[in-house]
């Protein structure tokens, strides 16, 4: 139904994004307890000592395993190599858990890191995860679906817990009222910083719906427990992969809701949940309502004014969604991959948005090509380009507003209590130009 | 395999596009995965860059692995050629086509029949060169391609300028302070009376390299790139060249020494007035290190660690011209090993050779230098031994793309490397009065990280007597009185030990 109307483009694929290697920056922060190596060349560190920034002087737990010569024509032999790393990765950090990401390199040269790793972790005793984020396969936040969905076959099988627990189970249920949950055991995927997960998990709380656990959980030891009857719900758009291996190899049940971006997705998210469950929604509506009266006076800088979406973390679609929601008309919606059906109920929200405002649906523009996409946004002068970095200076050097989309990434987006913060990216060069728009020099190159 | 946080110098591609994206007319395509374009972010936010860089990729992607890259190169370098109409694309190797082994010299071929550019691959390997030497490359590659071009075709000038006139060879984006030194060489050169025929690569165009053999000779303001093509030209168009840096009041007086050498007759000035007129009355910086200022940094210990180019510079001047003891010298550019030392022999107590951040770090905090003259690593560093550091080098930061005229070269060079020489090092009078009265520093100490944990106990009237010392030197002095006290099997520590301590390790 949603195809029918909504509109889509393919172009060359030409566009900047981040290697999805970055995933690693945010990644090794929200798991405590793991260790990130990075199996590539000086290209991979040089991205991510560039991009990571200042956080690589405080004692990162991620690093390279540099590929020379000898590796790459298979002088070297990859299981001692890596072995030996690994040893020392564990002597110096002692973490819980290694994580290996694969990179365009293993991939070209076909190192078995699948086979290798079980070999190496029964050796040192430490879990070994290989989640293949290359760039030849995938873009900037797919890296974490790459990750999390190789995490997921680690986290612990529901049933067997039970088995194990058989004996007790009739124990339980005397002492204490093990039978309280009627509902079967909800687990949240998507890596968001902590305290926007305890907000999201209290959100739902208020519902009455409690959570069994998140994938990723903070240490690496708190999985939680995946199998049978275990319902499952995304928390970003980026995260198919995620969902096929929940639903194919650990036969969770999944709950495919719009995503909480923006208090319209955080309250369509709850709503579904809710739905799955079988609980009326309490308090919803209004609670959504009283957001949205929060955001009165940004909403007034931003109403009317057109947004284009380069597109290159896959968020995309649901900011899309939130900004015509706030009275914006969407020109294009740029991404780098676009799972209608991961993301279908997202799209069927942004088609009802686009009614509900009565703006035309905006072409969403699948692996866009950067070269095009700037002739277009020449000829329709839109008052903000949400964009790369690659990109923002030379437009805003000729008069074009730009907010850069990695801000969106690492910032806090999620749930009602976070959609001041969106607004707060998105208007910010709109009230810095405001400021200075008496100035007389918003266009700064020589033509 | 090898276990790594983090790389001065990049790989060999960023070399290529630094040279490719300088000028003006030229468009790079890197021949690489989704995401390997990381340079455009770096050159559009590093430097500012207002214009978009040009550079763009041909994705090698999953299809590109299975049957190769087939016509897609050749079509995104054709296609490239009629978007923005460059004179010249670059095909960019990465590490990714290095191992494809694709012919890519061939997709070049093909792409240069149909396109109305000139097309060339990029002379370098991944494995086996790193950021500076395929720069280096790429510019000699470039410039060769033109000259011969030219040559060919008699469009070669074959004349001289009628004034001395020079090249200017190595100036080029993401460089250390590259736009402020070229300005002050500029300068200089005006005030010699000679012109400045070309720059490259910065700003500079394809159609203009034919005039290349116009200038009487070519400077070449850094070691890491340039000197390629200056010994390219001299060999083929017998142009003789100046690689002398001329950073530092000595090594500036040298370099004009050396260019009057070159042009003879033709000056028009009295270059020895002109130096004596400069160095003691226009520069700042020899008056400075006579004045009781720079008294207080006699002896002080440093340590310098960057490019070959800047730290052999900076050592030089810290030890002949500021009186400063350099503790320990060190350079990255291993390729340049050789250079480096000759060239800092007899200015430093040791020299380090190494791409290990973590050596150096080491060996930083085993000196305790007074101040650290290195890359943002060794600011970093600095930062958690609170010892102050004054950036020379690259690799660098967004802070030092300075917006404001910040030479590192010729006579204003020698004013800014004074200022930030002795911005680094605590300002001599406030040390003298700390020293005095005791410090108006009252921290408690910090228990230490880097000083080895064993058992060692303080008395309260030695702990006191330690918190009276200046917070900036209090760790030295409590390292150095916990290290004499384990040398002389010391157990509790009072202030008779701190004072035997402080006599064992006077200075």
């Amino acid at each position: 139904m949603a195809k029918e109307i909504l509109k889509f483009e393919c172009e060359t694929g030409n566009y900047h994004t981040f290697c999805p290697i970055s995933c690693v920056a945010w990644l090794y922060q929200k798991i405590e307890d793991s260790f990130f190596l990075v199996i590539g060349t000086k290209t991979c560190g040089y991205f991510l000592q560039n991009a990571l920034g200042v956080m690589i002087f405080a004692e990162p737990r991620y690093a390279m395993a540099e590929l020379e010569e000898g590796d790459i024509s298979a002088k070297l032999n990859d299981f001692k190599e890596l072995k030996r790393l690994c040893m020392q990765i564990q002597k110096d950090r002692n973490p819980s858990v290694i994580v290996w990401i694969g990179t365009c390199t293993t991939e070209i040269i076909k190192m078995d890191l699948e086979g290798i790793a079980p070999l190496i972790e029964e050796e040192i005793g430490i879990p070994i995860v290989v989640a293949r984020a290359n760039g030849l396969d995938y873009a900037f936040t797919q890296g974490e679906d790459t990750v999390l969905s190789a995490i997921a076959h680690r986290c612990p099988e529901l049933n067997e817990k039970d088995k194990n627990n058989e004996s007790n189970l009739i124990f339980k249920n005397f002492f204490k009222s093990y039978t309280k949950k009627t509902n079967l055991p909800l687990v949240l995927f998507g890596s968001i910083p902590n305290i926007v997960a305890n907000q999201l998990t209290s959100e739902l709380k208020h519902q009455g719906i409690e959570i069994a656990g998140w994938l990723p959980s903070s240490r690496y030891d708190e999985l939680p427990a995946l199998g049978e009857g275990v319902y499952v719900c995304g928390v970003n758009p980026f995260l198919s992969r995620t969902s096929m291996t929940l639903m194919r190899r650990r036969k969770c049940q999944l709950i495919g809701a719009p995503f909480p971006i923006g208090p319209d997705g955080t309250r369509a998210w709850i709503e579904k949940i809710c739905t799955v469950f079988n609980k009326e929604p309490i308090d919803l509506k209004q609670r959504e309502e009283k957001i949205w009266s929060t955001l009165e006076d940004y909403l007034e800088l931003i109403k009317n004014k057109s947004v284009f979406f380069m597109g290159d973390n896959l968020l995309e679609i649901s900011l899309a969604r939130f900004l015509i929601r706030c009275g914006m008309i969407v020109y294009e919606i740029g991404i780098p991959y676009m799972d209608k059906r991961f993301q279908s109920s997202e799209l069927k929200l942004l088609e009802e948005t686009c009614q509900k405002m009565k703006v035309p649906i905006p072409r969403i523009v699948e692996k866009p090509d950067n070269y095009h996409q700037i002739q277009r946004i020449r000829s329709l002068q839109p008052d903000l380009v949400i964009t790369g970095l690659a990109h923002s200076n030379p437009l805003e050097a000729r008069g074009i507003t730009t907010k850069w989309s990695v801000e969106f990434t690492f910032a806090q987006i999620h749930g009602f209590t976070n959609a001041r913060d969106i607004l707060e990216l998105v208007t910010r060069p709109i009230r810095r130009n405001s400021s200075l728009k008496n100035l007389g020099w918003s266009k700064l190159v020589k033509i | 395999m090898k276990l790594a946080y983090w790389m001065y110098a990049g790989p060999a591609h960023i070399g290529t596009l630094r040279v490719t994206s300088s000028f003006k007319n030229v468009h790079a395509i890197m021949h690489a995965p989704l995401g390997d374009d990381y340079f455009n972010v770096m050159r559009s936010m590093l430097e500012r860059e207002r214009d978009f860089t040009p550079v763009t990729a041909s994705i090698v992607d999953r299809h590109v692995l299975a049957r190769g890259s087939q016509e897609k190169v050749v079509e995104n370098i054709i296609q490239k050629a009629q978007q923005e109409k460059p004179k010249l694309i670059i095909l960019t190797p990465t590490c990714t086509s290095s191992i494809l082994q694709e012919d890519l010299q061939n997709f070049v071929n093909r792409a240069a029949i149909n396109s109305h550019c000139d097309v060339l691959l990029a002379d370098v390997n991944h494995y086996r060169v790193n950021e500076f030497q395929a720069a280096d490359r790429t510019l000699e590659q470039i410039v060769r391609y033109y000259l011969e071009k030219a040559n060919q075709t008699n469009e070669l000038s074959q004349t001289k300028t009628i004034k001395p006139s020079a090249n200017i060879i190595g100036i080029f984006t993401l460089g250390f302070h590259h736009q402020h030194d070229f300005r002050e060489i500029h300068r200089l050169l005006q005030d010699l009376g000679i012109q400045v025929n070309q720059v490259l690569p910065e700003g500079g165009t394809i159609e203009s390299l034919k005039n290349l053999t116009k200038a009487w000779f070519n400077i070449v303001p850094y070691r890491e790139i340039g000197l390629m093509t200056a010994q390219y030209l001299e060999k083929s168009f017998n142009m003789p060249y100046v690689a002398t840096t001329p950073m530092g009041i000595v090594n500036t007086a040298l370099w004009i020494r050396e260019i009057k050498n070159i042009i003879k007759d033709n000056c028009e000035i009295d270059i020895e007035q002109y130096i004596d007129k400069q160095t003691r009355f226009v520069s700042q910086a020899a008056w400075f290190s006579r004045s009781i200022d720079c008294q207080n940094l006699t002896g002080k210990k440093a340590i310098v660690f960057g490019d070959a180019t800047h730290a052999a510079s900076i050592t030089k001047i810290l030890s002949q011209e500021m009186g400063i003891r350099v503790s320990c010298a060190g350079t990255y550019c291993k390729h340049d090993a050789d250079w480096f030392r000759e060239q800092v022999r007899g200015f430093c107590d040791k020299i380090l050779i190494t791409e290990d951040h973590t050596h150096v770090g080491n060996i930083i905090s085993e000196i305790e230098p007074s101040a650290i003259f290195g890359t943002q690593m060794e600011r970093h560093v600095g930062k958690r031994l609170d010892i102050p550091c004054g950036v020379i080098s690259s690799p660098i930061h967004i802070q030092n793309f300075t917006l404001s005229y910040r030479p590192f070269l010729g006579y204003e060079g020698t004013n800014q490397i004074a200022d930030l020489v002795y911005n680094s090092f605590t300002l001599g009078m406030e040390d003298h009065l700390l020293e005095i009265f005791g410090g108006h520093d009252v921290k408690t100490v910090i228990t230490k990280n880097l000083s080895t944990n064993d058992n060692l106990q303080w008395s309260q009237a030695a702990l006191g007597e330690l918190n009276k010392i200046p917070g900036f030197i209090r760790n030295r002095i409590k390292r150095n009185t916990e290290k004499y006290a384990r040398d002389n099997n010391i157990k509790e520590i009072n202030i008779e030990t701190m004072y035997a301590a402080k006599e064992q390790y006077t200075g």
